[in-house]
């Protein structure tokens, strides 16, 4: 494996998990609990999209075979997406969509914020600006997490059983690939190991106010990185990918 | 909020919208929230999106005290023939120059 592949392998991840949890998020438009939610979600979603062009094609740039940000988003099949299984879960109510949103945003605050100073200008650039705006994201659903977490009995009854459908996704937000190891020693990618502790961190501090304890670590359910994906993604990408596959060359 | 303007809805907030340090604040519209720190955020949301904002206020609608429509009529039209609260109502006396 080349510089380039294991460039391109990491590149295509951080894009993926943008596109895959905008897609999420945008299931929501038009079905949100209220008008200002749905564009907050719809807000959030369009922000995840435009980390993603931004990866996706500067991996299309390093791999140098001419695949554009919508060939890799179009036209890959689920095997290759290289996305967290962590972002690909469905929606479930509202207290799932806020935990997972949770969980993804506290990882990627810090993802980004060891990312701004990668020895790989672009991916610096990049990690720079999309800090802002995940601050953001985290800042939105950290508020969620403490009013339903600390809401009624019953949101806090969603909120329980939100983290225990997705806390077996969070052990696969701190694994590197075998291909990052290069990379990771030049300063271009981030050991993800490190972000485990700073992740423990910020979620316990949600956690701390509405009184939670952190979950054991349990099992951890992993393969995204490797492109072995719960069956959720094949029904997300039949949806996202439908038009460009049927009408390869409809513009709109 | 009195119980007869009870919504379904979360309480209404009047949202204030700075566009550039040291510029006042324009009212935007409003939102519904649970307080005032989600009332910020949804603010945020829905009238900065286009980078219309630099800072926001946000404050209870039902705190916000205002005349009535009917009103108008006694409170403001009295003002009408009084042009001699203008300032160009008055001309410079002789020997003063612009």
């Amino acid at each position: 494996m080349s510089k380039k592949d294991a460039l391109f392998n990491y590149c295509l991840r951080l894009g993926d998990n943008s596109l895959i949890l905008s897609q999420r998020l945008s299931e929501w438009c038009g079905h949100a609990p209220i008008l200002e939610e749905d564009l907050a979600l719809t807000n959030i979603a369009l922000d995840l999209i435009g980390q993603a062009r931004e990866f996706l094609t500067y991996a299309g740039d390093i791999e140098g075979k001419g695949r554009t940000e919508d060939t890799l988003a179009y036209h890959r099949d689920a095997k290759d997406f290289r996305n967290l299984l962590l972002v690909e879960q469905p929606n479930g109510n509202f207290a799932h969509t806020t935990v997972r949103q949770f969980f993804f945003s506290a990882y990627a605050f810090h993802l980004y914020s060891a990312l701004k100073a990668s020895k790989d200008e672009n991916i610096g650039a990049f990690a720079a600006k999309s800090l802002k705006e995940v601050t953001y994201h985290l800042r939105h659903s950290s508020e969620w997490m403490l009013r339903l977490g600390d809401g009624t009995e019953e949101s806090r009854k969603h909120i329980l059983t939100a983290i225990d459908d997705l806390w077996m996704y969070t052990g696969e937000l701190f694994e590197n690939s075998e291909l990052d190891e290069a990379l990771i020693n030049e300063g271009i990618a981030v050991d993800a190991s490190v972000l485990h502790e700073l992740w423990n961190e910020t979620v316990q501090g949600i956690f701390h106010r509405i009184n939670l304890p952190l979950p054991q670590e349990g099992y951890m359910l992993k393969g995204g990185i490797k492109g072995v994906h719960t069956e959720h993604l094949g029904h997300l990408l039949a949806e996202m990918q439908f038009l460009p596959r049927a009408y390869p060359d409809a513009k709109w | 909020m009195s119980d007869k303007n009870k919504d379904t809805q979360w309480p209404l907030w009047e949202v204030f919208v700075q566009t550039k340090t040291g510029a006042s604040y324009t009212h935007s519209g409003s939102v519904h929230a649970p307080d005032k720190e989600m009332a910020l955020q949804i603010a945020r949301d829905v009238y900065t999106r286009r980078s219309e904002g630099r800072s926001i206020w946000v404050v209870p609608s039902e705190d916000i005290a205002a005349t009535q429509p009917k009103d108008a009529e006694s409170l403001f039209d009295p003002a009408d023939d009084k042009p001699y609260r203008l300032p160009t109502y008055y001309r410079f006396p002789k020997g003063i120059t612009m």
